[in-house]
């Protein structure tokens, strides 16, 4: 009888600390196949989709390719690739009005202007159909690391036209994500030719960083706007637990690294806070961590029992995670495509299909079954 | 006789320069392995078993010193065996200098218990090759 008590005790904890995920769960029936449409990609970061169905894609060496009828091809190489640990080329994303302007955005960790070390950087350059040129960097973070992790970094465009974008702590937790006079942990928000908006949460603070939108963020590598509510939602990796799923907004401080819901890859505390008035509670958290990059949201009818769900890739466990949703609420988690690789990023195309990126694989075309 | 002396004396000396000099290059590559490695290798170097290799109790590490060195300089890619087990990931190019490379070898080569008395330096790394 004494036995059985104390397993009973025990059993909880075993079952708490131990790292198995214990909240997700395997497909009942797989929904979907995997085409492989790109081979042989090192690390595919970001992918884009032009007007004529073709799809555009960057690896983290820094190199453009397009992709045209099943044919790859080498666009060009992004100038200033600051490339070391996670830093690299990192995002794309097109104009909105990319027909008129054929403008298209790029997120990449830049050798520093003034000295050693590279930091994010977003530079827009024109593609008329056959090269990449008139590279113009609208926005540099400041100053250069020679810090290896932490980047970000990804892009979006909203409605109005405004970019979105993400630049991790650069690995200075303690100097970065709270103070907003300095670059790092935070997202931006700037017009599309890097001017800052007067209407920016710091805009009239003197010595802030004005391009900043919110800030106390670790390092998001996920990002995407809801299909109807149109906010701006990320995820973000944590340290050993506690990776988020955030729902930005205007000026808001998500917290890190005064609270946080993980500890330190050695096991060690880094505060005792897990919530604090002022800072942004996540939608979700992760633990364990899932290591996420990539987001989208399903509103593809070619997907209808996955309507308004969130997929997210999964580096940590190489599987892509779907999270099926009421509102702001996870219901449910479940995991695709198991041991398939690092999956580094996911995408709805304007075809109505989705796309996934898997490191050292290629990219994969989603064909419901 | 006093020869004899002045030789161990010397003998014992370079083995203690070499020590230190092994133990500096362990703790900054700790520092390396903190900012570059620790998210897959975890902190007990034990990887993820099927994803991320170990390097705690590592065969390919202890016996493959040319072939890890070109790894962590290079980046590692296709399938290796590691104790047994098949892995075939992809670890990125990093972009670490010759002496991080070094560092960062002596650190994982001497930690979680593994020992290897043969310090790495940056001149063996900077000699291997793609």
């Amino acid at each position: 009888m004494k036995g059985y008590l104390l397993m009973l005790l025990v059993f909880p904890q075993i079952f708490f600390c131990s790292k198995k995920d214990t909240t997700i769960m395997l497909p009942e029936i797989q929904e979907v196949d995997l085409e492989l449409v790109v081979d042989s990609v090192d690390i595919p970061w970001g992918m884009e989709f032009l007007p004529d169905g073709s799809m555009i894609y960057t690896e983290k060496e820094g190199m453009v390719y397009q992709v045209k009828e099943g044919k790859k091809q080498l666009l060009g190489t992004v100038p200033d690739v600051y490339y070391r640990g996670q830093g690299g080329l990192l995002d794309v994303k097109l104009h909105p009005d990319f027909q008129n302007n054929q403008k298209i955005y790029f997120s990449l960790s830049k050798n520093s202007p003034d000295g050693e070390g590279g930091n994010t950087a977003i530079v827009s350059a024109i593609f008329d159909g056959k090269e990449l040129k008139d590279f113009n960097t609208i926005y540099q973070a400041s100053p250069g690391s020679t810090k290896g992790y932490h980047f970000g970094s990804r892009i979006v465009f909203d409605d109005q036209g405004y970019i979105y974008f993400t630049i991790g702590d650069r690995g200075d937790h303690d100097q970065n994500p709270q103070d907003i006079k300095r670059d790092g942990g935070k997202v931006y928000r700037i017009h599309d030719d890097g001017r800052i908006p007067s209407d920016n949460p710091f805009a009239d603070m003197e010595g802030a960083k004005t391009a900043i939108w919110s800030y106390g963020h670790r390092n998001q590598q996920g990002m995407a706007v809801h299909p109807d509510t149109r906010e701006i939602w990320t995820n973000e990796h944590g340290p050993k637990g506690g990776d988020e799923l955030n729902i930005i907004k205007k000026g808001a401080n998500y917290g890190w690294p005064v609270i946080t819901y993980g500890i330190n890859y050695n096991g060690t505390i880094i505060t005792d806070l897990k919530e604090k008035e002022g800072m942004e509670q996540p939608v979700y958290y992760w633990i364990p961590s899932i290591g996420p990059s990539g987001m989208c949201f399903v509103s593809s009818p070619k997907y209808p029992e996955w309507k308004g769900n969130i997929l997210i890739g999964s580096l940590s466990f190489s599987y892509l995670e779907r999270l099926i949703m009421d509102g702001t609420k996870v219901v449910k988690r479940e995991k695709l495509f198991e041991n398939i690789g690092r999956v580094r990023n996911v995408v709805q195309a304007p075809d109505g299909y989705i796309y996934v990126s898997v490191e050292s694989k290629g990219i994969f075309k989603m064909m419901p079954k | 006789m006093w020869v004899k002396a002045l030789i161990l004396f010397n003998i014992f000396f370079i083995a203690l320069w070499q020590t230190s000099e092994l133990q500096k290059s362990i703790s900054r590559g700790a520092s390396v392995y903190e900012e570059f490695c620790v998210q897959c290798h975890k902190a007990d170097g034990k990887g993820m078993k099927g994803n991320y290799p170990p390097l705690a109790g590592s065969d390919y590490l202890r016996d493959k010193r040319v072939e890890s060195i070109k790894g962590v300089k290079y980046g590692q890619k296709g399938e290796i065996i590691v104790n047994g087990v098949k892995y075939n990931s992809i670890m990125a190019p990093m972009g670490l200098s010759n002496q991080e490379v070094a560092d960062v070898m002596n650190y994982i080569m001497n930690s979680w218990g593994n020992k290897s008395d043969k310090i790495v330096t940056p001149e063996e790394v900077s000699k291997i090759e793609k």
